[in-house]
C-alpha cells in the first residue's frame, strides 16, 4: 500500500486528485481521473465469500480496555458449545491483536492454500484470524496508517477460507476511524446483521459509548445491544460486592434507556475470569442473537 | 522532516513527555492527568494536549467539558484550568459541538488535525507539555511524533497495567518508540491491586507484576506502580474537585514518585 500525503482530501472526494495536497501523490492521476468514485471490486468479491456465512456480528466499544477481546473471544466459545454450529473469530484490531493471546493461540501460523488463508482452529468448529499470527515475534509491532490497514481488513474479508459459517464474530480496535468504516464498507453488500456493543459502568467509557451508538446510527449499523462489563466486584475474601468502576452517571442502564438500545446484560469482575459463569451468560445472548 | 525547530507555538514549552500504551483502557488519559497535575504541585508550569481524536476524556476529567476554545492571535488559546494559569488543556473535545458527536474520520484528516493541534496552540512558556495518545501505533502516532520531533521531545511513558494482554501491546509500543527514535523514559503498571473497602484485602484484580517485569525484559525503568482507587475514579467521573481531590488519594504518592524521576531524568535548561 502506497503512502497518501497527510491531508489527502480522500479517494472518494469531489477535490480527489485536484487539491492542492495531491501534488506528487503516486495515487493522483488514478484519483482525477474518477476512478476514486467508483466502488470497490472487492466489495462484491466479499459478498459472494460471506454467502457461505450466515450471521455476522460486530464487537464495538469507542472506549479501549473494556473488554470487548475478552467478550469477543467468551462469546465465540459459548457460541461453539454447541458441536453442530461453527463459529468464526475474526479480529480486525491491527495495531493490538489480543485474540491470540486470550485465545491461548500464540505463535500459531497462517497457512496458505488454493482456496485462501486457512484461520487458525482453536476447536473443531471455531476457527479463529488475527493479524496476530502474521507477526513473527511478540514485540513486532503494526506501525501501519489507514490505507495499509484497510487494505489488511479487505484481506480478512475477501481471502479467508472460512467455509460454512454459522456465526462471523468481529472482535474490533477502540475508535471509531479507519478500521471501523473499512469493516462496515467492505460488509454493505453482505448484511451485517448488528453491533454488540461494550463498556465499563464509568462516565469515561459511556461517554465513548454514545459516540460509537451515534457511529452506529450514522452508517446505518443496527444496534443488537449493549453489555456492562466489569459490572461490579467480589472480593474473593469476604465475598462483599464493591464498585471498583463506579456507575456515577447511572450506567449502562441510564444510557441504553436514554438512547433506546437494549441492554443485553452486565457481567463481573472476576480476576479468575469465570468461564461457567461467561457461557451461561453467552447462551443467552445466543438466544437474543437468533431472534434478532 | 525540518532540520531546525520554527520558532512558533512550541518555542516557550522546555521539555515534551508523551504517554503511550499501545493498549485502550489501561490509563492513559488518567495517568497523563495525573502527572500533570503532579508536575504541577512540584511547582512546574504544565500543559497537556489531548490527542485522542476518537475518545477525549480529559475535558471531562478536568471539569472543562464544554468550555469554549478562543482564537488569539498566534492562534489556539488553551484552556487555563485554574486561576494561577499553572496549568493548561487542548482536547479535541473542545471543538465538538455536541459531546455525544463521533469524530469518524479516517487518518489522512486525523493526520491533519494533529499536525494543527501541535503547531496552532499559543502554549506560552511551559515547563513540561504532556501529550495524551490514543491506543495503537497508527496514523495518530506517527503525525503526532513527526509533528515533535523538530522540538526534541524528552521521551515517552508507556502505561500497562499488570495483564499479559496489556503487556502484549506494550512491547509492541516499545518497538514502535524504537524505530521511531523516541526514547523511553519509563513504564508506569496502572491498576496496580485494589484494596477492599470491606475487609481490607488487597486483590490483584488484573493480575500482578507484568510491568515491573517487563521492564526489565526491555531493559527500560520502571517507574512504579499506580493502585486502583475508586474514590478518586468517582471524582474523575464527576470532574469537579479532582485537582483538590487528588493529593488526599493513594495514587497520588505514586504519582508523586514517577514526578520526581522524570524531574531527575530532565536535563538542566539553560536560562
Amino acid at each position: 500500500m502506497e503512502e497518501v500525503p497527510h491531508d489527502c482530501p480522500g479517494a472518494d472526494s469531489a477535490q480527489a486528485g485536484r487539491g492542492a495536497s495531491c501534488q506528487g501523490c503516486p495515487n493522483q492521476r488514478l484519483c482525477a481521473s474518477g476512478a476514486g468514485a467508483t466502488p470497490d471490486p472487492a466489495i462484491g468479491e466479499i459478498k459472494e465469500k460471506m454467502k457461505t456465512v450466515k450471521h455476522k456480528i460486530l464487537v464495538l466499544s469507542g472506549k479501549g480496555g473494556v473488554g470487548k477481546s475478552t467478550f469477543s473471544a467468551h462469546l465465540a466459545h459459548g457460541l461453539a458449545e454447541d458441536e453442530n454450529t461453527q463459529i468464526a473469530l475474526l479480529d480486525i484490531d491491527i495495531c493490538g491483536p489480543s485474540i491470540p493471546k486470550i485465545m491461548g493461540l500464540e505463535g500459531e501460523q497462517v497457512h496458505q492454500s488454493g482456496s485462501g488463508w486457512s484461520p487458525v482452529y482453536v476447536e473443531d468448529n471455531l476457527g479463529v484470524m488475527s493479524v496476530g499470527f502474521l507477526l513473527s515475534s511478540p514485540d513486532d509491532a503494526v506501525i501501519w496508517r489507514g490505507p495499509k490497514k484497510n487494505g489488511m481488513i479487505k484481506q480478512f474479508l475477501r481471502d479467508v477460507d472460512w467455509g460454512e459459517v454459522d456465526y462471523l464474530i468481529v472482535d474490533t480496535p477502540p475508535g471509531t476511524s479507519d478500521e471501523h468504516l473499512s469493516v462496515v464498507q467492505y460488509l454493505a453488500a453482505a448484511h451485517i446483521d448488528g453491533a454488540v456493543i461494550i463498556t465499563t459502568p464509568q462516565e469515561v467509557s459511556l461517554q465513548d459509548v454514545r459516540k460509537e451508538i451515534n457511529f452506529c446510527r450514522k452508517v446505518k449499523l443496527p444496534i443488537i445491544g449493549v453489555v456492562e462489563n466489569m459490572s461490579g466486584f467480589i472480593c474473593p475474601k469476604c465475598k462483599k460486592e464493591s464498585q471498583i468502576f463506579p456507575p456515577t452517571t447511572g450506567g449502562a442502564e441510564l444510557m441504553c434507556q436514554d438512547l433506546e438500545v437494549p441492554l443485553l446484560g452486565r457481567v463481573p469482575l472476576d480476576p479468575l475470569i469465570g468461564i461457567q459463569e461467561f457461557c451461561n451468560l453467552h447462551q443467552s445472548k445466543e438466544e437474543n442473537l437468533i431472534s434478532s | 522532516m525540518e532540520a531546525a525547530a520554527e520558532p512558533g507555538n512550541l518555542a516557550g514549552v522546555r521539555h515534551i513527555i508523551l504517554v503511550l500504551s499501545g493498549k485502550g483502557g489501561v490509563g492513559k488519559s488518567t495517568i497523563s492527568t495525573e502527572l500533570a497535575l503532579a508536575l504541577r504541585h512540584a511547582g512546574k508550569k504544565v500543559g497537556i494536549l489531548d490527542v485522542d481524536l476518537c475518545g477525549p476524556s480529559i475535558p471531562r476529567m478536568l471539569g472543562a467539558q464544554g468550555r469554549a476554545v478562543h482564537q488569539c492571535d498566534r492562534g489556539w488559546a488553551p484552556v487555563f484550568l485554574d486561576r494561577e494559569q499553572s496549568i493548561s488543556l487542548m482536547s479535541v473535545g473542545f471543538l465538538l459541538e455536541k459531546p455525544d458527536e463521533a469524530v469518524v474520520w479516517r487518518g489522512p484528516k486525523k493526520n491533519a488535525l494533529i499536525k494543527q493541534f501541535v503547531s496552532d496552540v499559543a502554549w506560552g512558556e511551559l515547563d513540561y507539555l504532556v501529550v495524551d495518545t490514543p491506543p495503537g501505533t497508527s496514523d495518530e502516532h506517527m503525525a503526532t511524533i513527526e509533528a515533535l520531533r523538530p522540538y526534541q521531545p524528552l521521551g515517552a511513558l508507556v502505561v500497562t497495567t499488570p495483564q499479559a494482554v496489556s503487556v502484549g501491546d506494550v512491547r509492541r509500543e516499545l518497538t514502535f518508540c524504537r524505530k521511531t527514535g523516541l526514547r523511553v523514559m519509563g513504564i508506569v503498571e496502572n491498576m496496580s491491586g485494589f484494596t477492599c473497602p470491606h475487609c481490607a484485602e488487597c486483590t490483584s484484580v488484573f493480575s500482578r507484576g507484568g510491568g515491573e517485569e517487563l521492564a526489565q525484559l526491555a531493559g527500560v525503568p520502571f517507574l512504579g506502580s499506580v493502585p486502583l482507587d475508586p474514590a478518586l475514579m468517582r471524582t474523575l467521573e464527576e470532574g469537579h474537585h479532582f485537582i483538590q481531590e487528588f493529593p488526599g488519594s493513594p495514587a497520588f504518592a505514586a504519582l508523586t514518585s514517577i514526578a520526581q524521576k522524570i524531574l531527575d531524568a530532565t536535563p538542566a535548561c539553560l536560562p
